[in-house]
């Protein structure tokens, strides 16, 4: 019988909601971590039941949580718990939260700086893991993308990271500039046709691409328009809020930039726009149907002065042209007086024969469509401002 | 025998109780203190101060015998209470909000 596990995090903490393939009953497991920021929760492809887990705080800083037995219990990497510090020859525990920026000599461009919001050069310092995305094939193998935007590697399970520093070093990071929400990696996507090959996207420089597994990058930005940056076709500097992909055509790429939903059919080599009919092109989230490679799903926001859905309606649309066309999915979901967000990473798509799609929001709701979007129902509605939604379809 | 009174979620991390107590072999600083925790709880470490600089998070404060020793140098000796382990250090997070 199939299952699925839906991976949730809050402002004050993470919820695992569990339910069968016909995902009308659910069960709620949390809050885990309570009281502490849950950016993101994301289950290994290779192993479900090996979960990782970014859990933050103002007072206390970073910490990396990890479950192997599907969420129900968690040790940060490396660090059982009432296991005291190694010896001094053995290896350091308590090392799963650090997160140093390579500038050492091998790395070639030792970089310290980037632009601040007034345009002088500001210090590269670690605040917080926005995104932890596993190996597809490794389940010791997993991505953190950081703010400040940096793109880290674990290949122990999470015990101890190492910066990919030739994305900060290619030659543009100097120019990077913190958005709104602090200048953050956001999204991290695996291409798994192609080991070596790995998308990233950062707010506010835009979106990069290594084809060498991280040794080299480049920006891939060519088609991105913003006219309120002081060259709207700069190479970077754009606001891509972000970035999603389906498994079976890795070429092709769907973003939700600040303004405007863009697609991209070579690798992000060159992307044109596809908002087409939809009523305000402004948003946050964006995914892939799991079986439709060309049907797309976002969630459009009145503006970014106005972090609400347009006219109080929260309306998902989908589009089943790869872009421009595009339908409003209304049933289930509120149409009047709703004025919640849906934060960059708060949406998720099960891989079920009809797909399931989920998003969370701020005000709390996580809904649930197990009809591909025609129909919605929250499964709970009074959690903390939903950060991020995953899922997992388990056998 | 030094004791020391966490934050509730710096707790619940290291999955102490109210107060936890370190052996401590020479000067009692901040410094000592604080490496004698992170040694018996090294869930801890880059939660109270940087794991590169050692500088204390910005929104933590020390505290020993109700006078605020967060600005004093790392290396300053604690009060003798606090050696004697008469007094508790307490590690303190900041109340923000409004």
């Amino acid at each position: 019988m199939s299952q699925v596990r839906v991976l949730v995090g809050t402002r004050k903490g993470a919820f695992v909601l569990t339910s069968d393939g016909k995902r009308q009953n659910w069960d709620v497991s949390g809050p885990h971590f309570a009281g502490w920021e849950m950016y993101h929760l994301k289950g290994s492809p290779a192993n479900p039941n090996r979960i990782y887990a970014s859990q933050c705080s103002g007072w206390f800083g970073q910490i990396i949580q990890r479950s192997d037995d599907g969420g129900k219990t968690w040790t940060q990497p490396g660090t059982p718990p009432g296991e005291k510090n190694a010896e001094p020859a053995g290896p350091p525990k308590g090392e799963s939260n650090k997160f140093v920026y390579d500038t050492s000599a091998k790395t070639g461009k030792p970089l310290t700086t980037h632009m601040w919001y007034d345009g002088t050069q500001h210090p590269w310092e670690f605040k917080r893991v926005w995104h932890l995305e596993p190996s597809p094939t490794d389940p010791d193998t997993v991505y953190a993308g950081v703010e400040d935007a940096g793109l880290f590697r674990s290949t122990d399970g999470g015990q101890n990271w190492q910066e990919l520093a030739g994305l900060r070093g290619h030659g543009t990071g100097p120019h990077w500039q913190p958005g709104a929400g602090g200048m953050c990696l956001h999204t991290v996507i695996l291409d798994p046709s192609d080991p070596k090959r790995i998308y990233i996207a950062i707010s506010a420089a835009g979106a990069f691409r290594t084809d060498d597994g991280g040794k080299s990058w480049k920006p891939i930005n060519k088609g991105l328009h913003s006219q309120y940056i002081p060259d709207p076709n700069a190479e970077v500097g754009h606001c891509v809020h972000h970035v999603a992909m389906n498994p079976s055509r890795p070429g092709v790429l769907f973003m939700q930039k600040h303004w405007d939903v863009m697609r991209s059919d070579n690798a992000g080599d060159l992307w044109k726009e596809v908002s087409g009919n939809l009523p305000t092109d402004f948003g946050f989230v964006i995914d892939v149907h799991a079986h439709e490679p060309e049907t797309i799903y976002v969630v459009p926001i009145k503006s970014d002065g106005e972090h609400f859905p347009l006219d109080g309606k929260l309306r998902v649309y989908r589009s089943k042209t790869g872009g421009n066309e595009w339908e409003a999915l209304t049933k289930g979901l509120p149409q009047s007086n709703c004025y919640v967000n849906v934060l960059r990473d708060a949406m998720a798509i099960d891989s079920l024969d009809k797909c399931g799609v989920y998003f969370g929001t701020t005000g709390g709701q996580v809904y649930a469509s197990a009809d591909a979007g025609d129909n919605w129902n929250p499964i709970v509605s009074h959690l903390p401002a939903v950060l991020s939604v995953e899922v997992q379809t388990l056998a | 025998m030094i004791r020391v009174v966490l934050p509730g979620h710096l707790r619940a991390l290291a999955r102490a109780g109210f107060e936890v107590q370190l052996e401590i072999v020479g000067p009692v600083t901040q410094r000592s203190v604080l490496d004698a925790l992170e040694a018996q709880y090294p869930m801890l470490r880059g939660t109270i101060r940087d794991h590169v600089t050692h500088e204390r998070r910005p929104f933590l404060r020390f505290f020993a015998c109700e006078e605020d020793y967060s600005l004093e140098p790392p290396d300053t000796p604690l009060p003798d209470a606090i050696a004697s382990g008469k007094e508790p250090l307490l590690i303190i997070g900041a109340i923000a909000g409004g």
